[in-house]
């Protein structure tokens, strides 16, 4: 068992909140993108926030101090959409191992000085590998339902050479998140999977789906339970939610998850629903009275934040997490 | 927290779990390309619309699991179980169930487990090629999330004893657990159900063999589950099917007490076991227990005397469908039922010595009743539209049989061309009258939306019709229709001209049109009244009393319309300013908004518009008359209108849940200070530079004393005031999708669902417009953030501020909307665009100006007079006469 499974079982760990929030504050623009290394890029690069990994990296790695100060355990490496597929875009198909080794890296470096400094407290990172823009089980066309936009092998490639660059620079655990379809989470587990037998690794898997709308069911239309039942034959160090929802929304979902699986659960939230405008108004306090009750059912093994959410959010539920104990849980993540 | 045992889950959709307590768990079986000839034929005839829809009867029917297989000779099986898969998953009533990927080759398997996001069931693996391959594919199933079926085959063969089972499922099971770490709740085993009473000896253990092999695996294999396809074992009764429904009963009632908790069984052939005859079941069961030497001989003897009394054919059908073939066809167009139309019509065309008698005779007939019953009131829009589905459906299937005839004596009973005119796009009104009108044996020319003078006259000549339907919505369309008019005459076209239209009316009809056409022309406004006009019309004894009766009812309505609006007195421009609204500005402190500048919304979820839809006008665009909710219960028309609610909310519901449509917006909030009649727009980012230059317009008709002559100016602060006031601008849409969504209805002979589609489209970007001021009253401008109303209230326009839209009754210069789209930039960030009429596409969209001031109210300009007329040419830089053709339905002189 890893160090990290085992404090799973004594508290409840704390994730970081929303990197888009953080990077959305320093209004980066297109000349900041891009700064000297890319400054000939043939497409605009404005947005691609992945890319500051590589372009402002110190900017990243203050965010990632942030939230470690605020009190997180694990924060997520900036390489949410740091795919061959989600870099098409930006034609960037070919700096995507080193957007997440080096988003690994330096997430690994912060993580260091922290466990340095308490030791009492080590820090981890999660190497976030988020849904890519495709989905393997719906058609973009709705005149042409069995046409597919990606193919699960395209995505087992995309994932695979995600994954390698997670690991290769430092990730303690990989993430599979906001999975809004979860043939694409498939992939990337069977990626996963495929990598860790080749070459004999043992990280911790956690899996994140994200319940799109008040029907409690995922963009690409599974339940609570059928996502659960469809992602739960890799051994996982914990499943859950992010996204989409505010905690209070979320709530039911997270109970009927934690009534069902043997893993340990997770939640990252919103910061309540968007206003019509897209941004989040729920403030910090708001927020951990909301993930208050998440604690007091011990629903969760490990809770943060995700849109909107800032340092601010996860400093208060990490003072409320470490008042509560975490969610007894039946199955250890054994490889 | 769960710690119960490990239970087999499953997942399409939705979780299936296979709990100890679970009974019996149902495998469909005829989306199997080897078990039913029906879907063979459908996939190698790469029908596979068809093919679905045997996979919807099967989860209808109770199918729990669905078992795909594609392995056929002839078959590309890789990519027919891809795309078979890549189908059913668009399909949410089917994709609830969990899939059963059945294949004897693994690519086969593997392309199926690549497509599927569910946890599936792979059939099957056995150690029929060794343990190497088995373990192999065993570790790639765990890879893909999938349960197993494995068979009791082994390196020499299926198992046909009871110890051969045990043997092999024991060895299988434990590779799997121990070598290969499978989770044993995922494994299936399937020990082989085998044919009795085949008169051979070795055959008379196979049931009895299975039962105990099965109680076997459960009692000896912790989690395992067992399954068999049951139609096999009565395979020596193929023909008799009394005694195969009673044996596939009496064999998974034992096979259930024994431990059998999944099973591929054909419901059709089942009898319940309770009703099985008790000798019957004796028999039955002395064969599959084993229980006397001659079971076989005695259950064949007993076979043969109740041949042919199968429960199979007797279910029972519609009782309607045994009525005379004429009556059906009847039934089916009133009910509009086009399940068996093409039956039928096959039948009676049978019957027929031509297939055209079918349409003139058989189909008329029920038309002509259909007509009655709604010229009676005893039927209702929607429910004709569907009769004429059915209708278009029938003759589609006679055309090829009418064509082949080269039958080019047609008896229509008159050709009616109809058109949109040019400019504008909207065509619900038009659609619904096409549809009536064919219904009652009218050929129908549609020329579809912004179709140009020229084309019209042209098509009108070309095809010979017998009448000309012209329909627009805004106003520059009442022009576009003089302009026709005048065409036809300067061309001495000779045909009638019906008019209709939202914004057409028998005033404009009979003070425009007509007086310039030597034709007739009339206003029809109302589906229902379009037969009988054209009828009338084409009527060869009544055409001319009835042409000549209207000319004299338009005339005296004319002239009654004109001396009317003569006595109305007007004021001048300048005394109509001098009554303006004075509002105290002094004292007033505008709310300085949270978001000043310019946004976008793209993809926007639909189903948070659904609470903010005005359901009456969608009522009334199918000539349904009456207030949502009340309507649902009227007595003339409640069930009408709750059919047609319950049609357009499961439409709703496809639209939102497949993304049909795609509602974006556009808007916009500036500091903005009135000046006179004009409102000035600023730079939110640099506020003293003016970007844009609304004209309004102020009322002229004399007032009562102390009532302001209104402009939309008047609810906006004065440059003079030294402070800036605000004022927004906005465009809703949420009619992408809607014309191909309407198209492909139209493709297949479905107006009623391609209207509907796009009335629904309507009422969501009306709905947009709705939810869109909500949110900028209440977040983003923020000046109503107490605000708290219900969707009724709403509706009654309850809210502080107004959203008056340029077209309409306070700001009907259709001008006004180029200046927002430039403003905004609508078409560059959300692709809504101006036709040459200035009418918006797509057409469900909506666009205005926001005001905030509390004393804001929605009224209508009315008449203006010539003075305005020339000062707002001045205003806005255009010629007089071009300022005329833009307001001349507001100009009091005319």
């Amino acid at each position: 068992m890893s160090q990290i499974e085992t404090l799973l079982k004594e508290r409840i760990l704390v994730l970081d909140g929303a990197m888009g929030t953080m990077i959305q504050a320093y209004d980066f623009k297109e000349a900041d993108f891009r700064a000297k290394r890319f400054k000939d890029h043939p497409v605009p690069l404005q947005g691609n926030n992945d890319l500051l990994t590589l372009t402002q990296p110190e900017a990243i790695k203050s965010i990632h101090a942030k939230y470690f100060e605020a009190g997180a355990d694990i924060v997520e490496t900036n390489t949410f959409s740091s795919t061959s597929i989600g870099m098409a875009d930006y034609e960037m198909e070919d700096w995507v191992y080193e957007l997440n080794y080096e988003a690994a890296k330096i997430a690994k470096e912060v993580a260091k000085d922290f466990t340095a400094k308490e030791p009492h407290k080590p820090r981890f990172v999660a190497g976030s590998i988020g849904p890519t823009n495709r989905t393997a089980s719906m058609s973009p066309d709705v005149n042409d339902p069995g046409f597919r936009a990606v193919t699960f092998q395209d995505l087992v490639t995309a994932y695979k050479e995600q994954v390698e660059g997670l690991i290769a620079g430092g990730a303690d655990i990989l993430l599979v998140e906001t999975v809004f379809d979860t043939l694409n989470a498939k992939a990337a587990l069977f990626a996963i999977h495929e990598l860790k037998q080749q070459n004999n690794w043992n990280h911790p898997i956690m899996v994140s789906g994200t319940i799109t709308d008040a029907s409690g069911r995922t963009l690409s239309g599974q339940t609570v339970e059928a996502f659960t039942v469809s992602v739960s034959h890799i051994p996982l160090m914990s499943i859950g939610f992010n996204c989409a929802l505010g905690a209070d929304q979320l709530y039911p979902y997270l109970k009927r998850l934690s009534d069902l699986t043997p893993f340990a659960t997770s939640a990252h939230p919103n910061a309540g629903l968007p206003n019509a405008f897209g941004a989040y108004d729920q403030t910090a306090e708001e927020m951990r009275d909301l993930v208050q009750k998440y604690l007091e059912d011990t629903l969760v093994n490990i809770v943060g934040g995700c849109c909107g959410t800032t340092p601010d959010h996860i400093r208060l539920i990490a003072e409320a997490a470490a008042k509560c104990k975490p969610r007894p849980f039946y199955q250890e993540a054994h490889v | 927290m769960s710690n119960k045992v490990p239970t087999l889950q499953l997942s399409g959709l939705e979780l299936l779990e296979i709990t100890p307590e679970t009974n019996f768990v149902n495998i469909g079986e005829r989306t199997n390309v080897t078990g039913s000839r029906k879907f063979l034929r459908l996939i190698e005839a790469g029908d596979f619309e068809t093919a679905v829809e045997v996979a919807r009867e099967q989860v209808e029917g109770g199918a729990q699991i669905i078992d795909i297989n594609m392995d056929e000779g002839l078959i590309d099986g890789i990519h027919a179980m891809t795309t078979f898969l890549n189908l059913i998953a668009a399909e949410p009533d089917i994709a609830r169930v969990p899939v059963m990927i059945d294949s004897s080759k693994w690519e086969i398997i593997e392309a199926g487990l690549q497509v599927a996001q569910g946890k599936s069931v792979v059939n099957s693996i056995s150690l029929k090629e060794g343990e190497d391959i088995f373990k192999q594919l065993a570790n790639k199933i765990m890879q893909y999330g999938a349960a197993v079926v494995v068979m009791a085959f082994d390196e020499n063969g299926q198992a046909d004893t009871l110890e051969r089972r045990v043997e092999i499922c024991q060895r299988s099971y434990n590779i799997l657990v121990d070598e290969v770490g499978f989770p044993p709740q995922d494994i299936i085993f399937d020990p082989n159900i085998f044919p009795v009473a085949t008169g051979m000896e070795e055959h008379r253990r196979n049931a009895l063999d299975f039962f105990l092999a099965t109680k076997w695996i459960r009692q000896n294999l912790p989690y395992a589950s067992v399954s068999g396809g049951v139609s096999n074992v009565s395979f020596s009764f193929r023909g008799n099917n009394t005694v195969r429904e009673a044996m596939h009963a009496a064999f998974l009632y034992h096979g259930i007490q024994h431990g059998m908790n999944m099973g591929i069984v054909n419901p059709s052939l089942l009898e319940v076991y309770d009703e099985i005859p008790k000798d019957l079941l004796t028999y039955v069961e002395d064969v599959l227990l084993d229980r006397r030497a001659d079971a076989t001989e005695r259950l064949l003897d007993f076979a043969e005397s109740v041949k042919g009394t199968s429960k199979e054919g007797t279910q029972q059908k519609d009782l309607w469908r045994e009525l005379a073939l004429q009556e059906r066809i009847t039934h089916s167009l009133i009910k509009g039922i086009d399940a068996y139309i093409e039956t039928d019509v096959e039948e009676a065309r049978l019957q027929v010595a031509r297939p055209l008698e079918v349409i003139e005779g058989h189909l008329m007939h029920g038309m002509n009743i259909v007509g009655d019953l709604f010229g009676e009131g005893k039927m209702f829009l929607p429910q004709v539209v569907k009769s004429a589905r059915v209708m278009k459906k029938a003759v589609a299937y006679l055309q090829p049989f009418i064509e082949a005839e080269k039958d080019n004596d047609n008896q229509s009973a008159g050709k009616v061309l109809m058109a949109t005119v040019k400019g504008d796009v909207h065509d619900i009104g038009k659609n619904i009258v096409s549809v009536v009108l064919a219904c009652n044996n009218f050929e129908i020319i549609d020329l579809g939306v912004m179709v140009p003078p020229e084309k019209i006259l042209e098509a009108a000549v070309a095809h010979q019709v017998d009448v000309i339907g012209l329909s627009g919505l805004i106003t520059p369309s009442l022009d576009e229709m003089v302009f026709v008019a005048q065409e036809m005459e300067r061309q001495h076209i000779q045909i009638p001209l019906l008019i209709g239209g939202a914004t057409t009316s028998k005033a404009h009809t009979a003070v425009k049109i007509a007086p310039i056409s030597n034709n007739p022309v009339i206003h029809v406004n109302d589906a229902s009244r379009a037969v009988t006009v054209v009828s009338n019309l084409l009527s060869a004894e009544q055409s001319d009393n009835y042409i000549s009766g209207i000319r004299t009812e338009y005339h005296d309505f004319r002239n009654k319309f004109l001396q009317r609006s003569e006595r109305k007195q007007y004021l001048s421009l300048s005394a109509a300013r001098s009554n303006a609204l004075q509002l105290d500005w002094e004292n007033y402190k505008p709310t300085r908004p949270k978001n000043l500048g310019k946004y976008s919304m793209t993809e926007f979820p639909l189903d948070r518009l659904v609470p903010f839809i005005d359901w009456t006008p969608f009522f009334r665009s199918w000539d349904l008359h009456g207030k949502y909710p009340d309507i649902l219960n009227d007595k003339v028309v409640g069930s009408q209108a709750t059919e047609l609610f319950a049609d357009a909310q499961a439409m709703l519901e496809k639209i939102i849940d497949e993304k049909w449509l795609e509602a974006r917006a556009r808007w916009g909030i500036f500091p903005a200070n009135s000046q006179g009649d004009d409102i000035l727009i600023y730079d939110p980012e640099q506020p003293e530079r003016q970007v844009a230059s609304w004209l309004t317009l102020r009322q002229q008709l004399q007032k009562k004393a102390g009532q302001p002559n209104l402009a939309l100016a008047d609810f906006v602060a004065p440059t003079t005031v030294g402070y800036h006031d605000y004022c927004g601008a906005f465009c809703v849409t949420t009619g992408f999708g809607t014309a191909e969504k309407a198209a492909a209805f139209e493709a297949e002979n479905d107006d009623y669902s391609s209207i509907m589609v796009k009335a629904l489209a309507d009422r969501l970007a009306e709905a947009f417009a709705e939810y869109l001021h909500q949110a900028v009253r209440q977040n983003f401008w923020g000046y109503a953030v107490d605000e708290d109303l219900s969707n009724e209230e709403l509706i009654l326009e309850k809210y502080k501020g107004i959203r008056p839209a340029p077209g309409y009754p306070a700001c009907p210069d259709h001008l006004e909307k180029e200046t927002l789209w430039e403003l905004l930039a609508v078409e560059e960030t959300i692709g809504v665009r101006l036709t040459e009429s200035l009418a918006m596409w797509p057409a469900a969209s909506v666009s205005g100006y926001y005001f905030a001031h509390p004393k804001a109210q929605y009224f209508g300009l009315g008449k203006i007079t010539e003075d305005q007329l020339e000062d707002y040419s001045h205003r806005r830089n255009i010629s007089l006469s071009q300022a005329r053709k833009w307001l001349s339905p507001n100009l009091a002189t005319d």
